[in-house]
């Protein structure tokens, strides 16, 4: 993989998150190994020096996160990359980049769990812990890739959302997608939109005086500059960044900004693939590998003259709420197929609030939702038509 | 002697070939403009100042670009050392002080990066990134503020509580042994290791100053004194005898008997330990020159 050409290439889902990961600029990378997801850190350790980067193995995920947010406060992209114990093990320093506002990736390739569970089989089992792994208020962005080509553009997307909104990004992938090979067309380097941190226009003197705002975040000075930044995950003055710990509308202020940071933007942030939803009378929501079963029955079911549509959430978080709306709005019956139960199907029954019937279908044996399991209950919806023999 | 299996310990220098910096104390008027506040939430008594004191001291004997200073710092009393210095700070999660600075160090090697720590956050908590930044040897320079307890939340005991003390959470005698941490620092392959007392100033200041010139980790313990936990509970509430009881603890490495009673009663101050080995950061960029070598032909 030294040459990104516009030629189909054979590539593992793994392989592909450390090529766009490489491609957005990241030249920073510390990890420790685990199933599913070692791949990204055996490719990076090659990878990273290559580039001029820097590959580190650390102790285990606790400081591999840690590492990831000093090396991003120092000035550089940086990524780790786990699975479930590892991203349990994450949650607090992701909630120090969270309150820290540090830019950085994180990429869990999603097994069966909890505790060590199924350590080589696929699950959707995360999705909440992305959500709400970390205590405290706080906002999130979790992109969910369905294909080897979305590992890598997904990955840099994820880089490009992380330096923009100054927070960590969380990368949902999963065992099957993972360690997956198919064939992808990577963008050419150049066509690649790149989103790289800034440094602010102002004087080292008048740092302390400027502040984001929803629609201005700036960005912060690297560690080792005249700016002397201060960086804590106490509750701090959005103005100064000094600790204030003392005064609750310091405290209300920066707790909210931190939510509203990613909400206000949530409908720029979302994005969806809406797949045969022009006249859907029911809708199959599935997201990561499980949408690829749902694609399939889609296909299906419109060969047979079926009314059926697919929304696939390629943003997780911040939920996609535009698009369940009209979603709500339109169909009769949304079905939720994922690799947990119910997780999403949850969070899909709140967003439609009652206007449209969802029925759920969960699997948490370690093998992936198949088109025939979606295909009945499709059937159960349309039991009017004429199904025949098939 | 180190656990760890390299052959390049056995090419060390003797200990006593290594020369410690020589700091002359700075004025206060010349160390205050490096301090962001003049309140702190130290108590009364506590010697964190002090020994805040002398890493300013130390920065500034050793004339580095205050901009390529970076201090992190974890959770508790010591913690809050990165809120007051004013050089670029982190005040990074309870225990994992190293494993950001490891990443702030990789990221950029210009930069002297200097870990404040208790000694629950470097040997509790954060165990595993101190021994593990030590076997890589990687640049860094940890200053554990060793006060024996957890002040921050009330007086519990730590790794670093003795057989026997007293703490709100070891009532009747703590039934645990201590950690000696330039012990744990040696064996886990620092390449500096320096101990001194809030109470030897001078030697806190060169100790510190040493261990940031090293090129390797260095591991510096601060003893410090908590008169309002520690020494309520065991020693003496009162500051003044606590640092008095330092005087009387502390023993020149040279002085030094093996043996003796160590820790609590007798331990030894300066250079413990110094030898030089490979760097991590530099191995680094070596891997990378070779890989960027390899790829370009």
């Amino acid at each position: 993989m030294t040459d990104m050409s516009i030629a189909p290439i054979l590539m593992q889902g793994n392989e592909a998150v450390a090529e766009g990961a490489i491609a957005a600029g990241a030249r920073f990378f510390a990890g420790y190994p685990i199933t599913p997801s070692t791949e990204i850190a055996e490719t990076l350790a090659r990878r990273m020096p290559e580039v001029g980067g820097s590959f580190i193995q650390m102790e285990d995920e606790i400081a591999s996160i840690s590492a990831v947010c000093g090396a991003s406060l120092a000035g550089l992209k940086a990524l780790t990359a786990t699975s479930g114990p590892g991203f349990s093990l994450m949650q607090e320093m992701i909630g120090f980049a969270e309150m820290a506002q540090i830019p950085c990736v994180i990429v869990d390739v999603m097994r069966g769990g909890p505790s060590t569970g199924l350590p080589t089989e696929p699950s959707q089992g995360d999705v909440m812990q992305a959500r709400w792994g970390t205590h405290g208020e706080h906002s999130v962005i979790a992109l969910v890739p369905s294909s080897v080509e979305e590992c890598f553009t997904l990955t840099i997307e994820a880089f490009n959302l992380s330096e923009q909104y100054r927070t960590p990004v969380i990368v949902l992938s999963d065992a099957l997608i993972g360690h997956m090979r198919e064939a992808v067309t990577l963008p050419e380097p150049g066509s690649l939109r790149i989103a790289e941190r800034g440094t602010p226009d102002c004087a080292p003197e008048e740092y302390d005086t400027v502040m984001s705002d929803l629609d201005n975040i700036l960005p912060r000075p690297p560690l080792g500059s005249p700016f002397r930044v201060h960086v804590t995950g106490l509750v701090y003055n959005r103005r100064s960044g000094a600790p204030e710990t003392g005064d609750p509308q310091v405290a209300g202020d920066l707790g909210r900004y931190l939510r509203e940071k990613i909400y206000h933007h949530r409908d720029s942030i979302a994005r969806v693939e809406e797949y045969e939803m022009k006249d859907a009378e029911v809708a199959i929501f599935a997201y990561g590998s499980v949408a690829r079963s749902a694609k399939a029955v889609v296909k299906w079911a419109r060969a047979r003259g079926v009314p059926v549509g697919l929304v696939r959430p390629i943003t997780l978080w911040p939920f996609p709420t535009l698009a369940v709306d009209r979603m709500a709005e339109q169909v009769r019956t949304v079905i939720v197929p994922e690799m947990n139960l119910k997780q999403m199907s949850w969070e899909v029954q709140a967003a439609v609030s009652g206007r449209t019937k969802v029925v759920d279908f969960g699997r948490v044996d370690g093998k992936l939702i198949t088109p025939a399991q979606i295909e009945e209950l499709v059937k159960a919806e349309f039991y009017y038509h004429d199904w025949g023999k098939s | 002697m180190s656990a760890l299996v390299d052959e390049q310990l056995l090419e060390s220098p003797p200990e006593g070939d290594y020369k410690l910096p020589r700091i002359t104390p700075h004025k206060t008027s010349e160390i205050v403009p490096w301090l962001r506040t003049p309140k702190t939430i130290w108590c009364p008594g506590c010697s964190n100042g002090t020994i805040t004191r002398a890493l300013i001291d130390a920065i500034l004997g050793l004339k580095l670009d205050p901009e390529k200073v970076v201090i992190v710092a974890g959770i508790g009393c010591s913690g809050r050392i990165a809120q007051y210095l004013e050089y670029s700070t982190v005040h990074a999660a309870h225990g994992r002080a190293l494993a950001v600075a490891t990443g702030v160090k990789v990221a950029d090697p210009s930069l002297n990066v200097i870990v404040a720590m208790g000694d629950g956050d470097c040997s509790a908590i954060g165990g595993n990134h101190f021994i593990h930044a030590a076997r890589r040897n990687i640049d860094l320079t940890a200053l554990i503020f060793n006060n024996s307890i957890y002040g921050m939340t009330g007086g519990q005991m730590s790794p670093t509580t003795h057989t026997g003390d007293k703490s709100t959470t070891s009532l009747r005698g703590n039934v645990e042994a201590a950690f000696d941490l330039s012990e744990l620092a040696h064996a886990a392959g620092a390449t500096y290791v320096a101990r001194a007392t809030a109470w030897g100033y001078r030697q806190l200041v060169d100790v510190i100053a040493g261990g940031i010139a090293h090129k390797g980790f260095a591991a510096v313990e601060a003893m410090a004194a908590c008169p309002v936990y520690y020494g309520r509970f065991n020693l003496t509430a009162d500051p003044a005898e606590f640092l008095k009881g330092q005087k009387k603890h502390a023993v020149p490495a040279s002085k030094f008997e093996e043996g003796e009673s160590r820790l609590r009663d007798q331990y030894p101050v300066g250079l413990l330990h110094h030898s030089e080995r490979a760097e991590f950061v530099t191995s680094l960029a070596r891997v990378r020159a070779e890989a960027q070598e390899a790829r370009n032909g």
